[in-house]
């Protein structure tokens, strides 16, 4: 029986291995093809059914060194575009045989239109996400995009994505979405048990395997965890938000915790996680494809690239924070990421409103020195913990 | 204080041009006495003849801001929204507004009343999203429209993203305007705006066309942001835009048949030594350094692709009145922010070769992700499909903070000596064939 320790650790192997090298593994032993997709959501399904290993490309991290990827864009444009051009150009994504970009925003778009001049025999698709949120509008919309791409990548591998293979795909990632809300819920309750340094190897290991084993590595994990005998500490809690799509590097998060912050709740790797709930459930007959263009509109996560009708800004924010009972809310967003940017005065008057403490920090995937970032969320911590006892 | 418009000679057409501007902003501060309702909504992709049919008056707020930046405004507005809490990487429209905003006037001093209704029009910017939520939290009472208008992602417009524009507008945009003004979707009221637009759109294209001849009697890119106001803005689909047209078409068809120039800071441009293709926003908080550093070196630009983010008339588009609905969705799907990369290289391309340029230059702005991320792939992309060498300058649309005018000045001059280099050993090469 494996440690927590020895399942993140192998985790981290995998986080770290900008080669994919389990995904070149598997495309051995089974002769598939493999597709990538970028943040920050794209349905892992649809890929699936149409018989290809789904691959979440998050940027090269503090692991890729950037030689050719400067080239390519201004000093005032975020990193992740410059380490997924990198490793395009250094052949390191060579075993993807297609690269999906959602609409995320304007940076990730315009990566689309790059990676079809550069990369002109792979299969290059852009998912529109619907902002229409009407079932017979949006939704239909959406789930046309859905079936487009599937069909693309199906002409590749020469696998129909039918509706029984869709279904299959969507059980499996059912049992994805219940585990990953089970370690959400499980760090939350104890977060000395699951340090979030672990939680996001973990839930990004899945980037790269098949969900079966996946959800294998999750299971194992939670029940580690929970026989793990760490004890608790006078920690702070927080919300982490603003790190959906480029994401900090581990040292980052690691830095967090020693500074004394348990992290109750994120919006790392959103992909991994975007539906809330078994999309399944409750359904009977319809179109799978209608089914999972539905979950984006009733069970999407609030980020800042989906547009919620009707929503007062950063609501969902507050009722997050009251959840998990966290105390401050840390903004960590990278640099130059308008989304996060943009989004972020409006979330931080909804916290004044509540009286929810937060600070303010910036990054990018490749910032080796967290010196500032620790004396800043050391204080945050101190600052929210002195409060609590007035 | 300096204001960069007013510092420019102008030709008739340009005081016609302000004029009509003058008159929009005088309407719009008088809309609550004349009990018009204001409809915010942004450029690129907007429903100008659809607003007209309901009579209501459209602020945009990029105008706003570039008018602010013209008038060196918005130098202090993006400061005031940093003080706000808005970081200093993100766009500076949206703090240019954001700031105006705070002050309860617009760019000419002219109050701006609030808005009866926000209709985002999502058309080639992710940011315009973020700006239209800001908007709603500044505007609690404002009605709230959404128009998602899908992207080109594979640089064509398919009968589902048709259906799904034109959906939205009959169950989601139609609908809200009807309740804001009391009045029903009149569709024949809709046709006869179209069909002006129709009628300026085709004066535009001659005009941007005539930058064919040599010399150029126009410049298609510092001058074209002139040619283009009225038409991105409150008067397409009207008769004062028609007019407007009309009346710019005689001026350059005399500046054809007398081969002059266009009119720049630095004098008429007769001698022009360089044609150059521009990609991207002009600066506007130093228009007329900027433009004075191209003309002083008799620079002519004779295409652009900032002119045509409000539609690409020049590729064949024209509003259709016989599909009122279909054609507004196709004009907001055709915009040049709304083409995939590979597509807005393929068009710089074009017009470098059929509008026989030396050269191109792309002006990359911090502030527009939508406009500058990619654009030093389209840079070689460019090069690489004319053998025309490109340049590259970058700065900001209203920030002034980003315009630094010596560095952008060597740059532009470098290239330009290239050219030059260029062009002589062209001309050797040539001398010493056999
Ligand atoms: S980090 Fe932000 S700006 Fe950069 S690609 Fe991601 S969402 Fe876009
Ligand atoms: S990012 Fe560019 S297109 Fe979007 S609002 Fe800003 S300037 Fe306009």
């Amino acid at each position: 029986m494996r440690t927590p320790e020895q399942i993140a650790q192998e985790c981290e192997d995998i986080t770290l291995d900008t080669r994919f090298e389990k995904v070149r593994a598997w495309r051995e032993r089974t002769g598939g093809k493999a597709c990538g997709h970028l943040p920050i959501y794209v349905p892992r399904e649809i890929i699936e059914a149409a018989g290809m290993l789904p691959v979440g490309v998050a940027g090269g991290g503090d692991q890729v060194e950037i030689i050719r990827g400067d080239a390519y864009f201004q000093s005032y444009i975020c990193q992740i575009p410059r380490s997924v051009i990198e490793m395009g150009l250094n052949e390191r994504l060579d075993c993807l045989d297609g690269m999906i970009f959602p609409a995320t925003c304007d940076v990730i778009r315009n990566l689309s239109g790059m990676w079809k001049i550069l990369f002109p025999d792979r299969y290059v698709a852009y998912l529109d996400l619907p902002h229409n949120h009407e079932p017979e509008i949006g939704g239909k919309f959406y789930a046309h995009e859905l079936r487009r791409i599937a069909k693309g990548l199906g002409e590749r591998t020469g696998v129909e994505p039918t509706d029984e293979r869709l279904l299959e795909a969507l059980a499996r990632h059912d049992d994805n979405r219940t585990l990953v809300e089970e370690l959400y819920d499980l760090r939350a309750e104890r977060p000395h048990a699951v340090p979030t340094s672990e939680l996001y190897v973990v839930l990004r290991a899945g980037f790269q395997l098949p969900v079966e084993e996946h959800n294998a590595v999750l299971a194992e994990y939670i029940e580690a965890a929970k026989r793990s005998d760490r004890q608790p500490l006078d920690q702070a809690r927080v919300v982490v938000v603003g790190t959906f799509c480029e994401q900090p590097p581990l040292g980052l998060l690691k830095t967090l915790e020693r500074a004394g912050c348990y992290i109750v709740d994120d919006d790392l790797l959103v992909a991994a996680r975007f539906l809330r709930g078994r999309v399944l459930e409750g359904q009977n007959g319809g179109s799978p494809w209608d089914l999972l263009a539905r979950a984006w509109f009733d069970r999407g996560l609030n980020v800042p690239s989906r547009y919620v009708p009707g929503e007062k800004k950063g609501e969902w924010l507050v009722r997050m924070c009251r959840e998990r009972h966290a105390e401050g809310v840390i903004f960590c967003a990278p640099s130059f990421c308008d989304p996060a940017l943009l989004e972020q005065p409006m979330l931080q008057n909804a916290l004044d409103a509540a009286g929810i403490a937060h600070t303010n920090l910036r990054y990018a995937e490749n910032t080796a020195q967290f010196g500032a970032i620790h004396e800043q969320s050391g204080t945050f911590a101190d600052s929210i913990k002195l409060w609590s006892q007035t | 204080m300096s204001d960069e418009a007013r510092d420019i000679p102008k030709e008739p057409s340009m005081l016609r041009q302000k004029e009509l501007v003058g008159g929009y902003f005088d309407r719009l501060s008088r809309a609550r006495e004349d009990g018009k309702k204001v409809v915010y909504t942004f450029v690129p992709g907007n429903l100008t003849e659809l607003l007209a049919a309901f009579d209501v008056i459209p602020v945009l707020p990029e105008i706003n801001a570039l008018q602010s930046g013209i008038r060196k405004k918005s130098g202090a507005y993006v400061l005031e929204a940093e003080k706000l809490g808005h970081s200093e990487d993100v766009c500076t429209y949206v703090k240019s507004d954001i700031g105006m905003l705070r002050t309860g006037v617009g760019p000419t001093g002219q109050p701006i009343p609030e808005p009866d209704l926000l209709l985002l029009s999502y058309t080639g910017c992710y940011t315009f999203m973020k700006w239209f939520e800001l908007l709603k939290e500044q505007f609690p009472r404002a009605e709230i429209a959404m128009l998602h208008i899908p992207y080109q992602g594979d640089g064509e417009i398919t009968e589902d993203m048709k259906k799904y524009v034109s959906d939205q507008m009959r169950n989601e945009v139609i609908p809200k305007l009807e309740k804001l003004t009391g009045t029903k979707y009149d569709e024949d009221k809709l046709r006869s705006h179209l069909e002006l637009s129709a009628k300026a759109e085709d004066d535009l294209v001659w005009v941007w066309e005539s930058a064919k001849n040599h010399p150029s009697p126009i410049d298609g890119y510092f001058g074209g942001v002139f040619y283009i106001g009225p038409i991105f803005t409150a008067f397409r689909g009207t008769q004062a835009g028609v007019d407007y047209y009309r009346l710019l078409r005689d001026e350059v068809e005399q500046r054809v048949a007398t081969k002059e120039g266009p009119i720049t800071p630095v004098g008429q441009l007769n001698e022009q030594r360089y044609r150059i293709v521009v990609e991207g926003p002009p600066n506007w908080t130093s228009f007329r350094d900027f433009w004075s550093m191209f003309a002083a070196e008799g620079a002519v630009c004779v295409a652009s692709t900032y002119t045509r983010v409000g539609g690409l008339y020049d590729q064949g588009f024209r509003h259709d009145p016989t599909r009122p609905l279909e054609t507004l969705g196709e004009y907001c799907m055709g915009c040049y922010t709304n083409l995939e990369l590979p597509l807005r290289s393929k068009l710089i391309a074009k017009y470098v070769k059929e509008y026989d340029a030396d050269g191109f230059i792309c002006h990359s702005v911090k502030s527009c992700n939508s406009f500058s991320a990619g654009q030093l792939l389209i840079l070689r992309d460019v090069e690489r499909q004319t053998g025309v060498p490109g340049g590259f300058v970058e700065s900001d649309l209203v920030d002034p903070r980003y315009f630094s005018p010596a560095n952008i000045k060597n740059r532009l001059e470098s290239y330009f000596q290239m050219l030059e280099q260029k062009r002589a050993g062209g001309a050797r090469a040539r001398e010493a064939r056999p």
